[in-house]
């Protein structure tokens, strides 16, 4: 149950769809190789790559003293398929409800 | 921007949760609910009628180019005001049987409110058929960013 939340939390963030991103083009990387196309700290990456993986988007293998990161394509399917556009109409309609509601309240 | 709205769709059962966290006190978040002018704002439907009473009704219609796109309507159960609406919603011209929605409206502090939203279909396979129905309107960039993604990794298989 948390597990699936942490789908839509992880893939929310523009770095982490990123590196999803990158690891589409580039199949398999290692975390220094993906580090080293951001702009952040290695240590932010290196978050998020812990997150994407603890929820499953992401693989481990490790080769001798590296570790490489690939996708897992039956997870990233599942979110794709099956819940994002009806949380994603639910999350524009709620958007345009307090964005409505906001003002509401300074015109009072 | 943080991605607020969540939806819980456990396997094995027949019913989705759908949560949203609103910077907003829990008054205006249930009035956005309550008066039918606001509810055509940001449901982009028109509202045919909204009775907020226990045993009332309401229907929703939504047009494209002049043409009944989308037709919904139910029946009021519950209506207690900055506290919960419970109602029932049915889709009309399409095979889907009933649902009954649970909602709540919370308040975390004054100046924000929490939604919680519980549907509950007829069956699971039901519930599976709702989300998988295109809901076009609601794709977005970040939506499309993920698709281009998928869509790569399709053509990388």
């Amino acid at each position: 149950m948390n597990l699936r939340r942490d789908v839509f939390q992880a893939i929310a963030d523009p770095t982490r769809r990123a590196i999803l991103l990158l690891l589409a083009t580039s199949q398999t990387m290692t975390a220094g190789a993906i580090a080293s196309n951001f702009d952040t700290a290695r240590p932010t990456v290196s978050k998020h790559l812990q997150i994407l993986t603890e929820c499953e988007l992401l693989a481990q293998q490790q080769t001798g003293r590296e570790i490489y990161y690939y996708i897992n394509a039956k997870k990233m399917k599942e979110v794709d398929d099956f819940i994002e556009p009806f949380r994603q109409m639910w999350d524009d309609r709620f958007n345009k409800l307090e964005t409505i509601m906001k003002k509401y309240k300074t015109k009072k | 921007m943080e991605r607020k709205t969540k939806v819980n769709a456990e396997n094995g059962k027949q019913e989705i949760i759908i949560t949203r966290e609103f910077d907003l006190p829990v008054e205006l978040l249930f009035k956005a609910y309550e008066d039918p002018q606001i509810v055509e704002q940001w449901m982009g439907t028109k509202v045919l009628k909204l009775e907020n009473r226990q045993h009332g009704s309401y229907q929703f219609e939504t047009s494209h180019e002049g043409k009944v796109v989308f037709r919904a309507n139910g029946s009021i159960h519950e209506f207690v005001p900055n506290q919960k609406i419970t109602r029932t919603f049915k889709m009309e011209n399409t095979p889907f049987p009933v649902q009954l929605e649970y909602l709540e409206f919370e308040k975390l502090t004054d100046d924000t409110s929490k939604l919680t939203m519980q549907i509950l279909f007829k069956s699971e396979g039901f519930k599976n058929q709702l989300l998988q129905m295109p809901f076009a309107q609601g794709i977005n960039m970040a939506h499309n960013r993920l698709q281009e993604i998928v869509n790569k990794l399709k053509s990388t298989l």
